[in-house]
């Protein structure tokens, strides 16, 4: 028998330094009063050296057992989702599974940007649903500070440090909604690390708010394919890009009775993290509670994008 | 048809940018004189090329000073279009 999925839990891990507005613009031509009207960011986390995308990762994974009431042994698969690992190989999945002692688990990475975390609970999500797995976690895990070009200043405001996991498993009822997904693959350089010995995230980043802000009707279409109407949605989360994106897209759909993530003003742009810490917030604030429908997206560096509604956890 | 872009535009510019309508005429520059600061200018573009069925690139959006250079540019997309 094919049955539903849902979220079962969800984790967190955000680094402990924090890095104000007032410290960046010490060392670039920027200010607190410039960067708040332009991306609503106050404060940002930078991870040290001891908090790895592994280790993070790790972390909010633990998180994620603990609220889904499931032991490391009960995690078939673990699916990394990052686009900063400190190397090219190996990926996290395999280094995280070992962390939190999910010794029976297959192990592998996505990178779907600032979608990965989407992109991974819809794979998820299906091999569940499929009967294959129970138990997969969703691990995102970034360390964007690895790749920040502490000189650019249209840049370094932006990018931090974070991870958040969640535990995709079986549901009598479904409750993740159909994925919304698509790309521009013939903008590969709005968004990017160049590589060949140039290593430092470069966005253009009028570009890439023009594409994010065009993606509405998209956003509407995950409540279509979900059946959940905009006003019914009780919390939106997109990707914490910047606030102005955020926002512009809660409007747009006409979410008129949804709290909206706005965790981009205290953690900054985490990539594939921004998702799930955004969501988390909600959680932990009270503002949407467990049975409730919740819009996320992700979009970002391919281009690629993706989004479904999900029931809280 | 010039009327009907530039009190579109107003309605634009106040719902993305909290302008007055009252303020929005030809001679005022978008920048210094309406303080649109560069994303709203992305997103008044956004909205604009919904609202008139235009297509404004952005190499094209930096020659957009003021009020009345987006109104003729747009009076002249439509016709194009």
């Amino acid at each position: 028998m094919t049955g539903g999925a849902r979220l079962l839990g969800l984790g967190v891990y955000r680094p402990a330094r924090v890095v104000t507005n007032d410290e960046l613009a010490q060392r670039v031509d920027t200010s607190d009063a410039w960067i708040q009207s332009r991306t609503g960011i106050a404060t940002r986390r930078i991870a040290d050296d001891e908090e790895t995308t592994v280790a993070m990762g790790a972390a909010a994974a633990e998180k994620a057992l603990a609220a889904a009431g499931l032991t490391p042994d009960a995690v078939d698969l673990v699916i990394g989702a990052t686009c900063t690992a400190p190397s090219q190989i190996p990926g996290t999945g395999p280094q995280i599974a070992h962390r939190v002692g999910a010794s029976r688990a297959g192990a592998f990475d996505i990178n779907g940007g600032c979608a990965g975390f989407s992109y991974g609970v819809s794979a998820a999500a299906d091999m569940v649903r499929a009967g294959g797995v129970r138990h997969v976690l969703v691990v995102a895990t970034e360390r964007l500070s690895d790749y920040t070009d502490w000189d650019d200043r249209s840049t370094c405001i932006l990018l931090a440090d974070g991870a958040g996991a969640t535990v995709v498993g079986p549901a009598e009822t479904d409750e993740i909604g159909p994925a919304v997904w698509g790309h521009d693959g013939s903008r590969p350089d709005v968004i990017r690390v160049p590589g060949g010995g140039d290593n430092l995230f470069r966005m253009e980043g009028q570009a890439v708010f023009r594409w994010a802000i065009s993606l509405v009707p998209t956003v509407r279409q995950i409540c279509a394919r979900a059946g959940v109407a905009p006003e019914e949605l009780a919390g939106i989360v997109p990707h914490q890009a910047n606030l102005r994106i955020v926002e512009a897209l809660a409007t747009g759909i006409g979410a008129t009775n949804a709290v909206v993530a706005r965790d981009v003003i205290d953690s900054g742009n985490t990539s594939a993290a921004s998702i799930p810490l955004g969501f988390a917030r909600l959680l932990e604030t009270g503002e949407i509670r467990r049975g409730d429908p919740v819009l996320l997206f992700g979009f970002g560096a391919g281009l690629t994008f993706c989004g479904q509604v999900v029931r809280c956890p | 048809m010039s009327q009907d872009i530039l009190a579109g535009l107003a309605v634009i510019l106040e719902e993305v940018a909290g302008v007055d309508p009252a303020d929005v005429t030809p001679e005022k520059t978008f920048i210094d004189d309406l303080d649109v600061d560069s994303l709203s200018m992305v997103e008044v573009v956004v909205a604009a090329e919904e609202k008139f069925t235009v297509k404004i690139p952005d190499d094209d959006v930096k020659s957009l000073k003021t009020v009345g250079d987006a109104v003729s540019y747009i009076q002249r997309a439509g016709v194009a279009a």
